[in-house]
């Protein structure tokens, strides 16, 4: 509305909303969850020039979550509740007598209530030379998108704050490829949430992972080179850092400039003073969010709060007192370049008589305190580099814990598995921070309302919606109460077994039974045995006795026999069927690394058998277009100048990717050419439930991607870090630390056990980090089995590693030596030598590719019914 | 459409028995029965140029279906793996490219059994 309101004639009531970040967005939600939106015309005037979205989540931009997806606002939201939004236009004025606010572009809107959701805004500290080019804050969109700007011409970046959103900030330069510095002013790396060992953990973690951290120093001056852009940091010890770009993440300020133009009450340190309601000296104005000072005079820098501060306001809004605002827990759950870090409740042991109990493992890098009361009353506590009990602990702060604080701080393995379950949690424990969900009001709506799922459960109480932290809680409360309610969950493979693969895993190791057809009968649902199997299990088992091969005594070649029956059709044509029915070749080029005679040849079979060629993203190159019976002519040649089957064909080691290394790199510190050979000579073979991708990079710029693998390994001064559950694809996931500064010999040997932990232990077709998510107690717990052998299994895992490395064979060699199981690469069974003539190509950019037009297309239905896999 | 199963009772025939296919009225040689792999499939070239898949089970049964994978055109269904589905075990294939399942009697594909564009041609068998 332009010019001058009609304030006070308007037919409606009017609420101004100033500020579209995160709470101001909850606040209209809540307006019309309450019918408000319906009843009220609602303004929001915003500075930003986009509507709200996921602050909490601004660093997943880097990694490619697009300002669409961090959006907070539902699609067609606004219009329908008659939302008017204006962004990019800031209220520059409150004219509380007339109560109307003035806008940047001037305009003038009048209200009946006016909601300030201004949030906060970055400190800066007063250094000289703080504004030169260079120079940034960590808070919005518009921030991160010229932070990675200027990154790119960047070598050092250096960040002022070792806080929470300091660490995030570091985290974010790092993996930007900056060799990245931390200056914080007080001893300790997140002074305000963890304690003095905490801080020790986790600055131990975050120097190994690269990050320079200097503690007790604050920042003097920034320096500028000749064209005015920063060249460097001095400290306050006098001592200088050369950076080229500087990040200024040194606390919040809450913003309540307009307040107090406005001659609104403010607290001692700063923000809008308001009242359990969310008023603020004026009764017309609520404030709400990070720029609030709430009723116990704190202003809350953390979402929740915020949001519990968006209901109270909108029920007085609604028009009554509801629920009032008089403090919130301020624990928190973050991921920090990795780590786990969290703190909840009293973590700093202040209250009169507390006890602490403390479990720590400097080489693991986990530190883990538990702050107790003289009665055994759970306080609080601080968890860092192991955070999976924080979902459990943190609902249980106020209540004395059903097992003793000692257990409570042992790793997953140690710790009695029972003490911890849902089931201890009392009905009134929050479990659902975000959203005040109570344990009470899950078990509700899946008792009561017959909810059986997570999502489902999500969707009805909002749990889990939030920071994501107690997901894992919520889906334990509700398997228990499903499973408590006599809800049988079918957990089996498929239609044939009533078991899980794991279950199937142990069944053929211990019973050592080499044959689907045998395990159908013995151990298959009863409607199934004497019956063929299916497309499901047939694989599966042909996995499962793959990767035992030599253990349980079966032909370790996977056309051997009845194995041959229960391959899909690439294992059953070791290539890689493609979409007109041609198959793809891959010779395995292991590291990389490859001869330029060995190229040669690659490029001499592509032309001779007319192959389209492509790099592939795994440092190999794909022959593409080979009919069926060319392909043992083919690998005649590749297997006559040394190559071996790639295995891009089957649920195995695929590739072990490599950078180059301190061979020739000026950066690096290990040859990590070596290793990802070694690596990948010492895996390649190995049968899976899903494919296993693996990199070495030779320093921590990390040009090998080994965040991204199942196994990734970077090169320390000192030896090799194991990264672990690392995944691209349609769910990207950084791998997680399993242990750092391993020798050569103690790297092999963990990878050895990890890997066949997970192939014993994970569901079919379960990626590495799929099960890390999945299997109770997560990365500690496999730490624990791997690391320390809590399961006393290592030897096992070992010794059947062993025996795959020992029984490897190439299987195409093998493959061409056997009459028996080359004659079954023909086209047709009548007609051997006839090619088929449905496999036609087409030229395309001076290659070919197939001619198939027929029904093609994104809009193809994949079934996924029982599994979907393609590959 | 004629039947789709034959019964392969074993020991097999003498003398080396040949198993044969219909299409277009006529009986088409296709393999000795030894040659095929119990729960794996092959192709066969048809006179007309048409393609078939040809299928035995674990307990000898045989069974023809065409080639041609009807959700994505590629002559590819000799290359699925088989299965059984349910108490009275109906053999079906399930395609190699997007795992459509379909039933070896009667053609129909079981992910979309209302749609005869989607269906199998399926051809009869026999020894000889
Ligand atoms: C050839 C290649 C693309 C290329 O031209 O570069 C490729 C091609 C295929 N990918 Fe891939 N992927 C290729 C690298 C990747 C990468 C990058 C990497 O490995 O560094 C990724 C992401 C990393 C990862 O897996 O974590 C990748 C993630 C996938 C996924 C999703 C996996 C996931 O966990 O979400 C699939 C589907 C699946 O496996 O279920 C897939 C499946 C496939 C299949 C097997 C699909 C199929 O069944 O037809 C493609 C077969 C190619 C063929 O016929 O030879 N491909 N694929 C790459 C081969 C690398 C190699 O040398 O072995
Ligand atoms: C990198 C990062 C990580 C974080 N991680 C976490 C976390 O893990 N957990 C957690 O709980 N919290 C986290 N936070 C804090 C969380 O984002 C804030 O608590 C939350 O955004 C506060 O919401 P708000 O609406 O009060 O403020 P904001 O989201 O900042 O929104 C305020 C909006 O008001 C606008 N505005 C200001 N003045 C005016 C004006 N005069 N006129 C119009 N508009 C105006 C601003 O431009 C802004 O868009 C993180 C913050 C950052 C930056
Ligand atoms: S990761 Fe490898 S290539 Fe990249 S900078 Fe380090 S040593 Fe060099
Ligand atoms: S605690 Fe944050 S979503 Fe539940």
């Amino acid at each position: 509305m332009e010019g001058r309101d009609l304030s006070g004639q308007a037919p409606r009531p009017t609420v101004v909303v100033v500020g579209h970040g995160m709470v101001g967005q909850r606040f209209v939600e809540e307006l019309s969850a309450r019918g408000v939106t319906a009843r009220a015309r609602v303004v929001v005037l915003a500075e930003e020039s986009r509507p709200a979205y996921d602050r909490v989540h601004l660093t997943s931009w880097f990694g490619g979550t697009g300002a669409e997806e961090l959006s907070l606002v539902p699609e067609g939201f606004l219009e329908e509740h008659g939302v008017e939004l204006r962004l990019d236009d800031p209220v520059s004025a409150i004219d509380r007598a007339a109560r109307t606010v003035t806008t940047r572009s001037g305009a003038v809107v009048g209200y009946t209530t006016l909601v300030l959701a201004t949030g906060s805004a970055p400190f800066v500290p007063p250094l000289p030379g703080r504004e030169a080019d260079g120079c940034f804050v960590y808070r919005t969109l518009d921030d991160v998108a010229a932070i990675r700007d200027a990154a790119t011409r960047a070598r050092t970046g250096l960040v002022v704050g070792g806080g929470l959103l300091g660490l995030e900030a570091a985290g974010a330069l790092r993996d930007l490829g900056l060799a990245t510095h931390v200056v914080e002013f007080s001893p300790r790396l997140m002074a305000l949430q963890v304690d003095e060992g905490g801080g020790g953990a986790l600055r131990r973690t975050v120097e190994k992972m690269g990050l320079v951290v200097h503690t007790g120093v604050g920042g003097r001056e920034v320096t500028v080179d000749a064209r005015g852009a920063v060249d460097g940091v001095v400290l306050s010890d006098g001592s200088r850092v050369e950076t080229d770009l500087v990040v200024f993440s040194a606390g919040i300020r809450p913003r309540d400039e307009l307040a107090r133009a406005a001659g609104l009450a403010v607290g001692a340190r700063g923000g809008v003073a308001v009242d359990e309601h969310c008023r603020s000296s004026d009764p017309a104005v609520l404030a709400i969010g990070e720029c609030a000072a709430a009723s116990d005079g704190v202003v809350y820098g953390l979402v929740a709060p915020g949001y519990a501060m968006a209901a109270t306001a909108a029920d007085l809004v609604a028009g009554g007192e509801g629920r009032p605002f008089t403090g919130a827990d301020t624990s928190t759950k973050l991921k920090l370049l990795g780590v786990d870090v969290a703190s909840f409740g009293d973590a700093h042991g202040r209250t009169e008589g507390a006890l602490d109990v403390v479990y720590a493992d400097s080489r693991a890098g986990v530190y883990k305190k538990l702050v107790v009361g003289p009665d055994g009353t759970l306080l609080g506590g601080v968890l860092v580099g192991d955070a999976d009990s924080y979902g459990m602990l943190r609902p249980l702060t106020g209540s004395v814990p059903p097992a003793p604080p000692e257990q409570l701080v042992l790793p997953a393995g140690l710790a009695p598995a029972a003490a911890l379950g849902p089931a201890a949690l009392p009905d009134d424990a929050v479990v659902c921070g975000c959203h005040h969900v109570t344990k009470g009001a899950i078990v509700a709506a899946v008792a009561d309302e017959g909810r059986a799922s997570v999502a489902e459960v999500r969707a009805c109480t909002g749990a889990g919606s939030g920071c994501g932290s107690c997901v894992r809680v919520v889906g334990q409360l509700v398997d228990a109460e499903l499973a408590a309610g006599g809800i049988a969950v079918d957990t089996g493979l498929c239609g044939c077994f009533a078991q899980t693969r794991q279950e199937l895993f142990e069944i053929v190791a211990s019973l050592e039974i080499a044959s689907h057809r045998a395990l159908l009968d013995a151990h298959g649902r009863p409607e199934a045995r004497g019956g063929e199997g299916c497309e499901v299990c047939k694989p599966t088992v042909g996995s499962i006795i793959a990767s035992l091969a030599p253990a349980i005594g079966a032909d370790g070649h996977v056309l051997a026999g009845e194995q041959a029956a229960l391959q899909d059709t690439n294992d059953h044509f070791l290539a890689n069927l493609q979409k007109n029915g041609s198959y793809s070749v891959v010779p395995r080029v292991p590291g990389g690394e490859i001869t330029p005679e060995k190229l040669i040849v690659i490029g001499e079979v592509a032309r001779d058998f007319g192959l389209y060629t492509k790099i592939t993203g795994g440092q190999r190159i794909d022959l593409f277009g080979a009919r069926v019976d060319q392909l043992p002519s083919i690998w005649a040649r590749l297997v006559e100048a040394g190559f071996e089957s790639g295995h891009a064909y089957g649920k195995a080691l695929r590739t072990v990717k490599s950078c180059v290394g301190s061979t020739w790199c000026r950066y690096g510190v290990q040859d990590s050419v070596r290793m990802a050979i070694d690596l990948e000579l010492r895996y390649r073979g190995l049968r899976a439930p899903h494919k296993l991708k693996s990199a070495v990079s030779g320093c921590a710029r990390e040009c090998a991607e080994a965040m991204s693998k199942d196994f990734g390994i970077i090169a320390t001064a000192s030896g090799w870090d194991l990264y672990v559950g690392g995944n691209g694809g349609a769910s990207p996931r950084h791998a997680e630390s399993l242990a750092r500064d391993l020798s050569d010999a103690e790297l092999v040997r963990l990878i050895d056990r990890f890997l066949m932990f997970y192939i014993r232990t994970a569901d079919r077709l379960e990626r590495t980090s799929v099960w890390l998510e999945r299997i109770g107690g997560g990365l500690a717990h496999v730490r624990d089995v791997v690391v320390h052998d809590s399961l006393g299994i290592c030897d096992e895992l070992e010794a059947r590693m062993a025996a795959h490395v020992a029984a490897y064979r190439d299987e195409w060699a093998a493959t061409l030596e056997d009459p028996e199981k080359l004659a079954r690469f023909v086209s047709f069974v009548n007609a051997p030598g006839t090619p088929d003539p449905s496999v036609r190509f087409v030229p395309e950019r001076d290659q070919h590719k197939p001619d198939l037009t027929v029904l093609a297309g994104p809009t193809l239905p994949v079934r996924t019914l029982e599994g979907s896999n393609p590959s | 459409m004629t039947t789709a199963t034959a019964t392969l009772t074993r020991p097999l025939p003498a003398p080396s028995p040949l198993l044969e296919i219909g299409h277009a009225g006529a009986w088409v040689p296709v393999c000795a029965p030894a040659a095929l792999l119990p729960g794996r499939g092959v192709a066969v070239l048809l006179p007309d140029g048409e393609q078939a898949a040809v299928f035995v089970d674990r307990h000898g049964e045989a069974h023809a279906v065409g080639n041609r994978d009807p959700f994505t055109g590629a002559y590819v269904i000799s290359r699925g793996l088989l299965g059984s589905a349910g108490a009275e075990r109906r053999p079906f294939v399930a395609s190699p490219l997007l795992k459509q399942r379909f039933d070896l009697a009667t053609g129909v594909c079981l992910d979309a059994p209302d749609d005869p564009a989607l269906a199998l041609p399926v051809h009869p068998l026999r020894l000889r």
